[in-house]
């Protein structure tokens, strides 16, 4: 087994000689990011099914029925041309969803009001029951595991040296950006700094948030600490941003795939089990 | 530096992750597991018992419940599952006013009480102005108005071995083959005791209405809507809350939601 001391050492059974294999990812690095891509699949999903139970969200400490502070809704309804239609209500603008959002056809043929349809959610079924006990199960998994890969990147410095962006990656930025829409990637152990300031976003503020808001609506919570809904807008709010936060990682995770097979998805996949990197040549002496 | 090019077998590989993240969520395949199975016992257990315990860790017996001021009350109170019951007690019970309504407190008590709501509403009252948040995910904000629990319970004078209070309702939630069910709920010792848990007659400066629980709901500020139990009938302090229902402390939780309902 390797240990974290072999870092960017060259593995003795280095490959071809121009394209040496690097020590990229640490243990901890590669555990956590196996432990939250089946968490963040089941909170999803389960999350989904959650959001079925009241498909609206708002703006402030509580759901107006009587006023609109609604910001999004998903829903169905008969139109003036007596259609049967699934919706989904962005601020004023209404999308037409059917057979998508809202309202579907079911296993049975039968068409079926809904606002996500059941490939979307845990279980397939309406249960909401069983949807809360998943996601707060896989919740408390993502939760301890985000704590502990905090600490290991501590020690292990995974977070001074891959995660926080250096004056010198900000100065990199332009370039950086100018490579990757060029699709041109540097093969390293050092990440670039799209790289650096994504995974920042992801692991520093959109995964402590998704715990924040998800806190924020709990009624228990609540009572321990009436701060952190005030903060974040209200319980309402907060379960909005729940929502908007879940798209962002959503987006994150189309964004992830896409570049794993632009850059190599064998390589990066061997990176991320085994933690060994083929990198380009120049890249031993740094990037 | 390379230039990047696709090849067929990043396609191909590429297309296998992508295969079988669609083959996942064609999300029956957990179906099973979750229709009551050992996984669900398992991550019910573990999950809720650990949420159960860091808030009771976090709140103890005392924290209150964040409250609002009377501008924050903007609308209606959202009514929830029953809102007019059809039982004929409650029927006729309604048509005189309440007049014949009694709160029975029984089981693990010294004196058992029989109050009617003019006796209710002569004990020591408390108002609040409180966030109701539906396990469904809305919100609404209610002045409610009532006898604090703790104090009904002290007329009552409680036995040491109790351990639970549990609620009786007037109303029927489900009807089957089987034959009616009435909603029930229960709280332990330490929400029953809590200052802001009382037994609601008054909503937003007025009576109770019918569709709110009318003559009387409880209020347990800390837990989620489902456990504040409406058209209360009868208070019964028990130790175990097995022989009731299918034995998970509430309409509810005997259909699978959690007995502490503070997520």
């Amino acid at each position: 087994m390797t240990t974290d001391t072999d870092a960017s050492m060259e593995s003795p059974q280095a490959g071809p000689a121009e394209r040496p294999l690097v020590y990229k990812q640490f243990f901890a690095t590669r555990l956590t990011h196996w432990v939250w891509a089946a968490c963040l699949f089941f909170l999803l999903l389960s999350g989904l099914q959650i959001f079925n139970a009241h498909p609206a969200l708002y703006i402030g400490d509580q759901s107006g029925f009587a006023f609109d502070n609604a910001v999004l809704r998903i829903g169905a309804e008969r139109t003036e041309d007596a259609r049967n239609i699934g919706y989904i209500q962005l601020f004023g603008a209404k999308f037409e969803t059917t057979g998508w959002f809202g309202f579907y056809r079911g296993d049975n043929g039968m068409m079926q009001q809904r606002a996500f349809p059941p490939w979307a959610t845990i279980p397939s079924y309406y249960d909401l029951a069983s949807g809360r006990i998943v996601h707060f199960f896989f919740a408390w998994i993502f939760a301890i595991t985000l704590l502990a890969w905090l600490v290991a990147s501590i020690v292990n410095g995974h977070l001074r040296r891959d995660i926080l962006p250096r004056w010198r990656d900000i100065c990199a930025l332009p370039r950086d950006i100018a490579a990757h829409a060029r699709l041109r990637f540097h093969h390293s152990r050092d990440y670039n700094t799209l790289q650096k300031l994504t995974y920042a976003a992801v692991l520093l503020v959109l995964m402590p948030l998704m715990i924040a808001t998800g806190l924020a609506m709990s009624p228990g919570f609540n009572a321990a600490a009436p701060w952190l809904a005030d903060i974040l807008g209200g319980r309402q709010t907060a379960r909005t941003i729940h929502f908007a936060v879940m798209l962002l990682l959503v987006g994150f995770f189309v964004v992830h795939i896409v570049m794993v097979l632009a850059a190599g998805p064998i390589n990066e996949l061997r990176s991320i089990v085994t933690g060994w990197y083929r990198a380009d040549p120049e890249s031993r002496e740094g990037n | 530096m390379t230039k990047f090019n696709i090849s067929r077998r990043a396609l191909l590989s590429g297309g296998t992750v992508a295969g079988s993240g669609a083959l996942l969520s064609g999300c029956d395949v957990f179906d099973g597991v979750l229709r009551g199975g050992n996984v669900r016992d398992f991550m019910e257990a573990s999950a809720n018992g650990l949420s159960y315990r860091v808030q009771r860790l976090l709140i103890g017996g005392h924290s209150l419940a964040q409250e609002f001021t009377e501008t924050d009350i903007r609308q209606p109170m959202r009514p929830n599952g029953v809102t007019a019951p059809t039982d004929r007690t409650y029927l006729e019970m309604e048509a005189g006013g309440f007049a014949d309504y009694r709160l029975e407190v029984s089981g693990l008590v010294q004196k058992p009480l029989s109050l009617s709501l003019d006796e209710l509403m002569a004990m020591p009252s408390r108002t609040q102005i409180t966030r109701h948040d539906c396990v469904e995910g809305w919100s609404c904000i209610a002045k409610w108005t009532g006898v604090p629990l703790a104090h009904v319970l002290d007329q009552a004078v409680v036995k040491s071995e109790a351990r639970f209070i549990l609620f009786r309702c007037l109303d029927t939630i489900e009807r089957s083959l089987t034959g009616e069910i009435k909603y029930y709920e229960s709280i332990d010792l330490i929400d029953a005791r809590h200052p802001q848990t009382i037994l609601a007659y008054g909503m937003n400066g007025e009576r109770l209405p019918v569709a709110n629980g009318a003559p009387l709901r409880l209020r347990v500020e800390r837990q989620l809507g489902y456990k504040m139990a409406k058209y209360v009938r009868a208070i019964e302090v028990v130790d175990s809350l097995a022989p009731f229902g299918d034995g998970q402390g509430g309409y509810w939780e005997d259909r699978g939601y959690e007995w502490y309902a503070g997520i």
